[in-house]
């Protein structure tokens, strides 16, 4: 049960890992200038791209409900009455 | 009491009807009891069915627990442990043997399914099933969620309320279940397999298996065996978040993460999602200003080498203003060298115009015209004589001049028209105009009439 392809969320977690790796490396000031500068772009890209994807996401609420196949099919969730309208 | 069963005829009774007598007598006599020992010799062959003895200090009796009956226990019986068992008395004709039927078997002392959970959790622990090791890391940036919990249950209001309030964007897909009753744990085993399967389409990077509060009964089904592996199975991050804080069950041992609430998990997602964005956010910044003081420093000593460059137009200008004094040294020397020619030039000039001869031919010449003045006037002296000289004889012949006559009170008449001397008044008709010349003046006359002089 392992997933071959790479999930996004590991996408993300590497991006942020690498940033972070970046950042680190350009506060150590020890980079030449020009791998400064594109360590600062790549770093750059890689926080756009992060920030990108978050926006991107959608926050949707959706039931999985077994069908008649014995499938999962996607239906609406709605907050069932009475419980929920109390607050 | 006991009544003596006998054959009628002969009193002797055969083994089987013995045997049959006896069960009959004892099945009716103890068909519901209550008994309490210790469980030894405990056996399960493949008929499923337990065979154990029961025993207290001082006796024993055989004691089945059929499958029928064996397979609603939670806990699995073990040599050595104290047990009371709701039972009837059976006897086995065949072998002559009675024992104890058991219909229920509860642990005595602990509750039966605190038992359970103990046994459960010791056998999965010794299958590392718990190992730390085993535990799948939690996504950073969890925004796709899938919830294992009933539709109704308090426990996804609350996840929702959480995720709805949050201002991060967070998907969530509920697989509904049954969280209690007989049917939960397959649904909750089926429903985490589910997930697991569909997780490729879905792209889910956690998944809560969660339910509210309840009895230990109710919480039960998080305490079964396949709902266990399930969740230890599950390739997708599990947090399991089951009842209250105080409640513990099996499947927070085997998720990657326990915790204690349904509201607990959620913020836990949420608390990701602020964590995932502040380190986002703190990276960016650290590494703009990091850059930022990087150039600035160069910049500054890039500067500071710039300004230590002398730039060749500069050298030029340099050069340009040194040709341009040595130009003007030059061009001083000249004018002062031209200067001190043209003052002794003047000097000389000075002393050749003294020695001009203009000068004496302008003394010459002044001498001259003082010749030519006093010639002039000797010249005017003569003609002056002259003059007077003629004068007098004009003077003198003035006196002879008929307009010396006038003087003397005579006039002439003249016509106007034609300035025609009039000598007889006949040669003007009256009317016409005349003009008399006077000694001093001139009268402009009109005639009257004109008769001759002795007609007065």
């Amino acid at each position: 049960m392992i997933s071959v392809a790479k999930k996004k969320s590991d996408q993300f977690e590497d991006a942020l890992k690498k940033l972070q790796e970046i950042v680190e490396k350009l506060e150590k000031g020890d980079l030449p200038l020009e791998e400064a500068m594109e360590c600062f772009s790549e770093g750059m890209k890689l926080a756009h791209f992060c920030h990108k994807k978050l926006e991107e996401a959608d926050s949707k609420v959706r039931m999985l409900v077994k069908d008649q196949q014995g499938g999962w099919a996607s239906a609406p969730f709605e907050t069932p009455p009475g419980e929920g309208d109390r607050e | 009491m006991l009544l003596p069963y006998h054959d009628e005829e002969s009193g002797i009774l055969t083994v089987s009807r013995l045997n049959q007598q006896i069960k009959t007598l004892l099945e009716s006599h103890f068909p519901f009891v209550w008994v309490q020992g210790e469980i030894s010799n405990f056996r399960v062959p493949s008929s499923g069915h337990f065979y154990f003895t029961l025993k207290d200090e001082r006796s024993q009796i055989s004691a089945v627990f059929f499958r029928q009956q064996n397979r609603f226990l939670r806990f699995l019986p073990q040599a050595g442990m104290q047990v009371i068992c709701q039972a009837r008395v059976g006897v086995y004709e065949p072998k002559g043997e009675y024992q104890v039927i058991v219909e229920v078997m509860e642990p005595a002392g602990v509750g039966a399914l605190q038992l359970a959970f103990e046994q459960l959790k010791k056998k999965l622990e010794a299958e590392g099933l718990f190992d730390q090791a085993r535990k799948k890391p939690l996504p950073l940036c969890p925004q796709n969620v899938c919830i294992v919990t009933s539709r109704t249950g308090a426990a996804i209001r609350d996840i929702l309320k959480i995720f709805q309030r949050s201002p991060y964007p967070i998907s969530a897909t509920i697989l509904p279940v049954a969280v209690q009753g007989p049917d939960a744990r397959f649904e909750i085993t089926e429903a985490i397999e589910a997930a697991n399967n569909l997780s490729r389409i879905h792209e889910w990077d956690l998944m809560i298996v969660t339910r509210g509060g309840g009895s230990i009964e109710d919480l039960w089904p998080f305490n079964e065996e396949m709902v266990a592996r399930a969740i230890a199975g599950s390739s997708i991050p599990t947090i399991s978040a089951v009842g209250h804080e105080i409640d513990f069950t099996i499947s927070d041992l085997a998720a990657d993460l326990r915790m204690p609430t349904p509201s607990a998990a959620a913020q836990w997602v949420v608390g990701g999602l602020e964590k995932f964005h502040r380190d986002l956010h703190g990276c960016r910044d650290r590494m703009a200003q990091v850059v930022r003081q990087r150039v600035d420093t160069l910049y500054l000593k890039l500067k500071f080498l710039g300004s230590r460059i002398i730039h060749p137009q500069r050298r030029l200008e340099d050069l340009r203003l040194l040709l341009d004094d040595r130009l003007e040294r030059i061009e001083r020397a000249i004018n002062r060298r031209i200067e001190k020619c043209s003052t002794l030039c003047a000097h000389l000039g000075d002393r050749l115009l003294y020695l001009n001869p203009d000068a004496q031919i302008q003394r010459r010449r002044a001498e001259l015209n003082r010749e030519c003045k006093e010639l002039m006037l000797q010249q005017q002296r003569i003609f002056d004589g002259c003059r007077l000289e003629f004068e007098q004889a004009a003077s003198r012949l003035e006196a002879l001049s008929p307009l010396g006559v006038l003087n003397r009170g005579y006039s002439i008449t003249y016509k106007a028209a034609g300035r025609k001397l009039v000598r007889k008044f006949s040669e003007v008709a009256p009317g016409e105009k005349v003009m008399v010349q006077l000694a001093d003046g001139l009268l402009e006359c009109c005639v009257e009439s004109s008769r001759a002089d002795d007609e007065r």
